[in-house]
């Protein structure tokens, strides 16, 4: 049932990114060229995805648990910290150089266009680096002190 | 040129908005894209690995069905970047998205709905150095 679900919820997010036209790297990067021929379309994306999941999100969270399984699993950190930051800023860099996000990225597959297949790639790469780098970081981290 | 349209953009973030609402209701997830592919591929979660993976094949099936309905024209969409430019994008959002706990779903939408200051700051910090990026790219370089 949790497939279903989540294949629905999946289709649903990817049917809004490509009726926003999101799926399309020229309207993101002329959203984030201010200073040129400015197109604000995101904007309205981000303000109606908002609205919605802000009212909807205050419905669900009414409810003791989700419909499946029995707790709803929200990210507990508080901390404002550097990969928080710095993270967010390289993020950033790479969303501008290709008008290209995680959402669109995979919603673009689609097209079966070689170019976005290697972008996927870089960000799996980029991803499972980062990933294994941070558990090593970990484990030593957890490493009893020897000195 | 791509020309400004408020209504596709409005209809099309509350599908989004639907789609995150609907994740969290049935199976109490948040719909970060960066963090539900990073859980895909990532041997750590075996467990939870299957809806991961049928949300992502959900997004280009979403896309499939609007564009079988009619809704979407493809011709003049095509992806600007060179291959190399690609590459390095692709190295940055998928590091980036890692190290900042997210990406413009999870800190953009979900984050942000749920009043998280955590996702303001990230946001904040990733239009602004998208939007710096975009300035050198076209105005400076």
């Amino acid at each position: 049932m949790q497939i279903i679900y989540s294949l629905l919820a999946g289709v649903l997010f990817g049917a809004g990114l490509t009726v926003s036209d999101m799926v399309n790297p020229a309207r993101v990067l002329n959203f984030l060229d201010v200073a040129g021929n400015w197109d604000p379309t995101l904007i309205f994306v981000m303000a109606g995805g908002l609205a919605i999941t802000a009212l909807g999100y205050r419905f669900v969270f009414r409810r003791s648990a989700c419909l499946v399984g029995d707790k709803f699993n929200l990210p507990t950190q508080q901390r404002i910290d550097l990969p928080l930051v710095g993270g967010a800023a390289i993020f950033g860099v790479g969303w501008g150089l290709a008008g290209i996000c995680p959402g669109p990225a995979l919603t673009d597959l689609m097209t079966l266009d070689p170019k976005i297949l290697l972008f996927v790639a870089a960000m799996l790469v980029g991803m499972m680096g980062v990933n294994s780098w941070q558990a090593r970081a970990a484990v030593t981290k957890s490493l009893p002190d020897h000195t | 040129m791509t020309t400004f349209s408020a209504i596709s953009g409005l209809v099309g973030g509350a599908l989004i908005g639907l789609a995150a609402t609907f994740l969290m209701l049935t199976i109490g997830r948040i719909a970060g894209v960066s963090g539900i592919l990073l859980n895909t591929i990532t041997p750590s979660d075996t467990v939870g690995r299957s809806w991961r993976l049928a949300f992502v094949l959900g997004l280009p099936l979403g896309a499939l069905l609007v564009t079988a309905i009619g809704l979407k024209d493809w011709s003049n969409i095509s992806f600007p970047a060179g291959l190399q430019t690609m590459i390095i994008a692709g190295l940055l959002v998928g590091a980036g998205s890692t190290f900042g706990s997210g990406c413009t779903s999870g800190h953009g939408i979900c984050g942000l709905a749920r009043f998280s200051m955590r996702s303001l700051i990230a946001t904040t910090i990733f239009i602004t150095t998208a939007a710096a990026t975009v300035f050198i790219l076209r105005h400076v370089a």
